[in-house]
């Protein structure tokens, strides 16, 4: 039953990719017919999720499809049942969204017909990869989702830079493809078939077990953004439309972070525990770099899509803690850290779409991404401010919202380092475990800046300070996540104990005392190790709050509006506020060597006062410097090199052909 | 028993703290040969800021009317799980160390947001500053906290404290690292010399009264009391932490008077710690807090990794 109803939102997804080509003529069959199928997809998908994930089901079914020898597998189990109901509540909340958003392309140069058919098919692409149950259907799935993200990259073309990073993406997202291809060649060599469960049971030794781990590391990370591989990130999320922003930061990276745990954990099965260590290498570099280069940006999208980085980063540390538990017998702290990846990747879906979709509200309503122009806005868009408060308290990790249970579920298992043999690992997680907290803080940081700057203080321009309000399934949708981000970190061991059965089934080892708990208390590993309980605690603060109310209550406050104090020079103006760029200044002048940045000051003087000072600030990614512009030189000099076989000359094309001839000719005989 | 205990904890701590801010100023003025205010001269002033009227920026938003209250509550709720006489706290076991860090974290990003709100300089200097120094001493502050969880192998305040009572008194290297580092973020962390000056108003050296510059009456004192709470947490996680003896572990008149004469001793000798550095010690540049807070957190890592190579045995 949950199968079908999963089949039953794929085709729903994929009609309304179909109905879309006719949406041009009407605009209104986008907004009610197409939108509207979407969304009951999206909640069609995640009742099948949700219901497998409960019943903890097992189901399979071969479709005909593909080559006649080669019919799809498709499984929903308890690990693609989690992603799917990501996947389609993702879906259904950015499709309410696009009812009011998709307002802005109805007069633009862009077509809806272009960006429903492509969003129908990258959606649907999202699920089949989670359904796959063969190399070959996954394959396709994923191609699938990589090409028809590629057309929403690039939805709006006429501006050149979207077509670059559109390309940027498309060849990344291949390169990576191939890694990903070449692992299950590993395995399909091993084993006998193209299905999964063929993979399972192909015995690898552990060099060719390496080498499978290190394509699909290579190439699920390359789709995740991992440090140093995610230099496509931050040029492709950001300029699709936002609600696909959302779609793609929210869920694809999910989709590829499914696709590493269904190929590592649970394909090639027999960790080796430096897998683990070189996994945590990468996980903490990401966030920490992530977050750090978030910091720098004044694009509100360019931002969120380096903190996607960021949380990609945490979400492979814990699982490379997992791994590294696992791998040296420690398989109930393993399953821990493997349950706080999941409960982040479900949290960071959440928060982050909810993210996107607040910087699409306030694009919709000022046309504005340049933080620096912005300010004041909670005056103007005073729901969105609430809904986007909301989503950088959670993503900044602050308690009792949900951000902050995972991260603290990834501290208590890095706690449990004492349980380990080696002293190399127990030195290192410990280290892990203040990158991480160093990262948190800077998230602290860099959402305060978020915030402060586009929200709060004078507005900075004309047409910001003319903003407003953004319509009302636009704001349902910011509700409906919000709301989801605060429940989600209020009773967090409901939840938990519902995915605990995802371990359980992949690692194959119970989870120990934590799905005993109640659903008030969060005991990862034992009630006196460590506990918590965000329901008390929104009591506690409740109660605090309550009292204090009533006590200052006794006395009527006396209020009164005044001018800003302005040190009796007179007349602050939006100008002399803090901009993005000063407020990140300190940390810029502290950690200086992780940026590649320029700054140059150009100070024109008569004889006593500056007449005018130009100032000019570049940061750019290390990564283009160190790693992508050597590979890109070295691929231009083999081109060239291969270049000299062409000639132009029509002879010495007729010879190669019959040179080519004689040499087949050879062989043959 | 339990849950009232819990609640007169709470109540020292809240209406405590001012009597310490009093005592630290009275010693700083006798240190610096000047007349000394009554030690009850914070309570005056919080009196007379509750009475004052609030004067507030025709800009400011409801986020800058809520905060005080956020701050105010955070640092209650994070001063009920803290034990201060008794160690059995049954409120303890809600919200662990790291949380508490969380709680911090989440008053100092209200705090921010709302001297971002007014759209002054000052405002925004303030936060940027403080979230730069924050971004810094709370990694320091949660290794610090991993060094003394993986000893104690607890988060959890008052096992943790039970733990190393029942231990008794053995040298730790990894305690001496931890309890540095932790003093050195406290003094970070409350916005005391060398890293700020709780009592300048000059632009180039102020990073917290910046952020509260457009505040005033009751709101004002409010977010001053909170500051005044915090010094005191920070104070007896130090003190409990490290040195717990004296603390009651069970709930008799006795042992409660004796922990309350213990820990009031405790918090005045530390006061007297903080007055002398503060005195010896003159405050920083901003760019030099870095190089003082990762000292601060280098100190706490070495605790972590003494801990791990010379406590935990098994060296590979």
């Amino acid at each position: 039953m949950p199968l079908s109803l999963a089949l039953l939102s794929i085709v729903g997804v994929l009609a309304s990719a179909l109905i879309s080509f006719g949406t041009d003529r009407a605009p209104w069959l986008f907004r009610f017919v197409v939108l509207g199928l979407l969304a009951v997809s999206g909640l069609t998908a995640t009742a099948a999720g949700v219901w497998v994930l409960l019943t903890n089901q097992n189901l399979a079914i071969e479709l005909a499809l593909g080559l006649p020898w080669l019919p799809w597998h498709l499984r929903l189990d308890a690990l693609s049942g989690f992603f799917f109901a990501i996947v389609g509540l993702i879906t259904f909340v950015t499709s309410l969204y696009a009812v009011n958003y998709s307002r802005e392309f109805q007069n633009s140069p862009y077509s809806y017909s272009t960006l429903g058919v492509f969003t129908g098919l990258f959606i649907a692409g999202m699920l089949l990869v989670l359904l796959a149950d063969d190399g070959y259907a996954f394959m396709v799935a994923w191609e699938l989702m990589s090409l028809s993200s590629y057309f929403l990259v690039v939805y709006q073309h006429l501006n050149e830079s979207n077509r670059r990073a559109g390309f940027l993406y498309l060849l990344m997202a291949h390169v990576g493809g191939l890694s990903i291809l070449l692992s299950f060649g590993v395995m399909v060599g091993f084993g006998d078939g193209f299905s999964f469960a063929a993979m399972r049971q192909a015995a690898l030794s552990p060099l060719w077990a390496s080498i499978v781990f290190g394509l699909a590391f290579f190439g699920f990370g390359m789709k995740a953004g991992l440090v140093p591989i995610h230099a496509w990130l931050p040029e492709a999320h950001p300029v699709a439309p936002s609600h696909i922003s959302a779609l793609m930061s929210g869920v694809m990276l999910k989709v590829a972070i499914y696709g590493f745990i269904r190929v590592v954990f649970d394909l090639v099965g027999d960790l080796l525990w430096w897998w683990g260590l070189l996994i945590l290498f990468v996980g903490a570099a990401s966030a920490l770099l992530g977050i750090l280069y978030a910091l720098m940006q004044n694009n509100s999208k360019r931002l969120l899509a380096y903190s996607s980085i960021e949380n990609v980063g945490i979400i492979f540390t814990a699982l490379g803690l997992a791994i590294l538990f696992i791998s040296t017998g420690h398989p109930v702290l393993g399953a821990l850290g493997f349950l706080a990846a999941l409960y982040h990747s479900l949290n960071h879906a959440l928060f982050k779409s909810l993210l996107f979709l607040g910087a699409g509200a306030i694009a919709h309503s000022s046309h504005e991404y340049n933080l620096e122009r912005m300010g004041g806005l909670i005056h103007k868009l005073p729901y969105t401010a609430v809904f986007f408060l909301i989503g950088c308290i959670s993503i900044a990790s602050l308690p009792p919202f949900n951000g902050f249970v995972s991260e603290w579920l990834i501290f208590q298992t890095a706690l449990q380092t004492t349980a380990l043999e080696s002293g190399i690992l127990r030195l290192i997680i410990p280290i892990t475990a203040a990158v991480l907290a160093l990262t948190g803080a800077l998230a602290v940081a860099c959402f305060v800046k978020l915030y402060g700057i586009a929200f709060l203080g004078l507005p900075r321009t004309r047409h910001v300070k003319h903003a407003r309000e953004v319509g009302g399934s636009m704001l349902a949708s910011q509700a409906i996540l919000a709301v989801l981000c605060f429940l989600f970190g209020i009773f967090p061991a409901l939840t938990l104990q519902t995915l605990a059965v995802i371990p359980e089934k992949i690692l194959a080892t119970p989870v120990g005392e934590f799905a005993a708990s109640s659903w008030l208390w969060l005991t990862p590993i034992s009630a006196d190790v460590a506990s918590y309980s965000p329901a008390l605690l929104l009591l506690g603060i409740v109660v605090v709050g309550f009292l204090g109310w009533l006590l200052l209550r006794l006395k009527k406050p006396c209020v009164r509006r005044a001018d800003t104090w302005d040190c009796g020079f007179g007349g602050g103006t939006a100008r002399m506020q803090y901009t993005a760029t000063s407020f990140a200044m300190p940390i810029r002048h502290i950690l200086s060597p992780v940026w590649h940045s320029s700054e140059t000051i150009d100070e024109q003087r008569d004889d006593l006062r500056p007449v005018s000072i130009k100032h000019e600030l570049h940061i750019a990614d290390r990564s283009w410097p160190v790693l992508y512009l050597p590979i890109l030189h070295y691929v231009q000099w083999v081109a060239r090199r291969i270049g000299v076989v062409q000639t132009g000359n029509i002879r010495v094309y007729l010879m190669y052909s019959f040179f080519t001839l004689l040499a087949i000719l050879w062989i043959v005989t | 028993m339990d849950w009232l205990l819990a609640l007169l904890q709470t109540a020292l701590f809240v209406f405590g703290a001012p009597l310490l801010l009093g005592w630290i100023k009275r010693l700083k003025a006798l240190s610096q040969n000047r007349q000394p205010a009554p030690v009850w001269q914070p309570y005056r002033d919080l009196r007379r800021l509750f009475h004052k009227e609030v004067v507030i920026a025709h800009h400011a938003s409801w986020l800058f009317r809520i905060t005080p209250y956020i701050v105010f509550g955070a640092v209650v709720l994070v001063a009920s799980v803290v034990p201060l006489l008794v160690t059995s706290l049954p409120t303890a076991a809600i919200a662990d160390v790291i949380v508490l860090v969380g709680f911090f974290a989440l008053g100092r990003f209200f705090l921010a947001l709302a001297g971002m709100d007014i759209g002054t300089a000052f405002g925004g200097m303030g936060a940027s500053r403080e979230m730069t120094i924050a971004s810094m001493a709370e990694p320091a502050m949660l290794m610090a906290v991993f060094t003394l969880a993986m000893t104690a192998s607890t988060t959890n305040l008052s096992t943790a404290m039970l733990t190393i009572l029942h231990e008794g008194l053995v040298l730790r290297p990894s305690f001496i690292f931890a309890a540095l580092g932790l003093m050195m973020v406290a003094v970070a962390e409350t916005g005391r010399i060398p890293v700020d000056n709780p009592a300048t108003h000059l632009e180039l050296t102020m990073v917290h009264e910046a952020m509260i510059l457009e505040y005033s009456g009751r709101y004002l004192a409010l977010i001053e009391w909170a500051a005044q709470i915090k010094l005191m947490v920070y104070g007896v996680l130090v003190l409990n932490l490290f040195f717990p003896w004296g603390i009651a572990t069970e709930t008799t008149t006795n042992a409660l008077l004796i922990g309350s004469v213990v820990i009031l001793a405790k918090l005045m000798l530390l006061a007297l710690i903080l007055v002398v550095s503060e005195t010896v010690v003159a405050k920083m540049r901003l760019f030099r807090i870095p190089q003082y807070l990762s000292f601060a957190f280098l100190l706490c890592l070495l605790g972590a990794l003494s801990h791990v190579i010379l406590e935990a045995g098994y060296i590979i």
